[in-house]
């Protein structure tokens, strides 16, 4: 079984570094790569002193390409397994085993690390009130849409098999993914669990997503799960697909 | 406004709609640049079937012919569009430049990998 974690970091030098580390001494057996995408802070060098590999994106091109190009890195690579990790220090990686189980003992393709669900229900970062509603929104109509049920489906905390590297590697939205790719990867035929974990808050560094964003957050995820119900699904192309 | 040219207005935003629904669907137009296309056909479908709506467009702006009205909000909207396009189009071009840079960078860097390698 071969490992690799994803950390998207955008500016995040003040984090990535000590989440490089954490990676490290969870899960010693994983390979890491960071992909920053025109960072202008030192997020590269300090991930690669920190051992991990580094793509460096020449320019900005949002979360979406960033973790695609990871998938892209698996894929080529040949890794059995990959966790994506977000590189702010929210996703603890000592929680690691608890989203990779399920993939490994075959039980689900992709597993998403929920804040909402056991345990974690009590305290651990929960994000603002709005956000929270967001989620929940999004939450509903994916729960409906897939069969699963889903309570965080924003979470970058995730792991999945060699299948769904290859789908995400082919086939992976632009911008705010984390939702639509698990609809994507239910389409395609995958079966999607959560484990409970805990977040934290933000180690540094500043969030991507500003209120006017939000908006359009909303917008485009809606519409975009809506038009999934009328558009070929997707395939994995190639062999043994 | 005049009943023929509010059947045309009608047609041409709900085909409009259509179109752009479709092309989104087909995956032939990306989502994020769909959408000022759908606020665009909606407005004017809005215009062409909420009655006195463009009327009161037309009146607040001055205009007291309906259908003038009707081309000056939808040349509003596609000036705007027009305009992302151009942004659009620079950042691409900007974006493209420094591509060929790094590829030709990253051929050289073989190159010399290469010939220190033999
Ligand atoms: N490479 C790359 N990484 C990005 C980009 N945007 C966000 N990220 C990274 O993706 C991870 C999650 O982004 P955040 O901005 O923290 O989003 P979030 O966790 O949903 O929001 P908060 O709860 O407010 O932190 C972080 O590690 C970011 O550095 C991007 O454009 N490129
Ligand atoms: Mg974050």
């Amino acid at each position: 079984m071969r490992l690799i974690a994803i950390i998207p970091a955008y500016n995040e030098e003040a984090t990535v570094g000590k989440v490089v580390a954490e990676i490290h001494s969870a899960m010693p057996e994983a390979d890491v790569v960071v992909i920053s995408d025109g960072s202008v802070d030192a997020t590269a060098s300090v991930a690669a002193a920190s051992g991990a590999a580094v793509v460096n994106l020449p320019f900005n091109m949002g979360i979406g390409a960033a973790v695609q190009a990871g998938y892209r890195y698996a894929e080529q690579g040949g890794y059995d397994i990959a966790v994506q990790v977000d590189g702010d220090g929210q996703h603890d990686p000592s929680e690691l085993a608890v989203i990779i189980g399920p993939v490994m003992a075959g039980n689900a393709e992709i597993v998403v690390g929920s804040r909402f669900i056991g345990r974690s229900d009590s305290d651990g970062f929960k994000s603002t009130r709005m956000r929270r509603i967001g989620i929940s929104l999004f939450a509903r109509v994916l729960s409906v849409m897939t069969g699963h049920r889903l309570t965080d489906p924003t979470s970058g905390f995730r792991a999945c098999n060699r299948k769904t590297i290859r789908l995400f590697a082919q086939e992976y939205p632009d911008d705010y993914p984390e939702v639509e790719s698990l609809l994507l990867a239910h389409l395609a035929g995958f079966r999607i669990s959560e484990e409970p974990v805990k977040m934290r808050a933000r180690g540094g560094g500043h969030s991507s997503i500003t209120p006017i964003k939000s908006v359009y957050y909303m917008v485009k995820v809606m519409m975009v799960l809506f038009i999934w119900l009328v558009r070929k699904k997707p395939e994995l192309e190639g062999r043994d697909a | 406004m005049h009943e023929r040219i509010q059947i045309f207005s009608v047609i041409g935003s709900v085909g409009l709609l259509i179109l752009i629904f479709e092309l989104v669907r087909r995956r032939r137009l990306k989502e994020k640049y769909s959408l000022v296309w759908l606020f665009t056909s909606l407005a004017l479908f809005a215009v062409s079937t909420i009655p006195g709506l463009l009327d009161s467009f037309g009146h607040a702006m001055g205009i007291y012919y309906s259908p003038t009205a009707f081309f000056i909000l939808a040349f509003f909207f596609l000036t705007l569009i027009a305009l992302q396009f151009s942004v659009v189009i620079s950042k691409l071009s900007e974006r493209n430049k420094t591509l060929s840079q790094e590829v030709a960078l990253l051929k050289q860097r073989i190159e010399e990998l290469e010939k220190k390698g033999r």
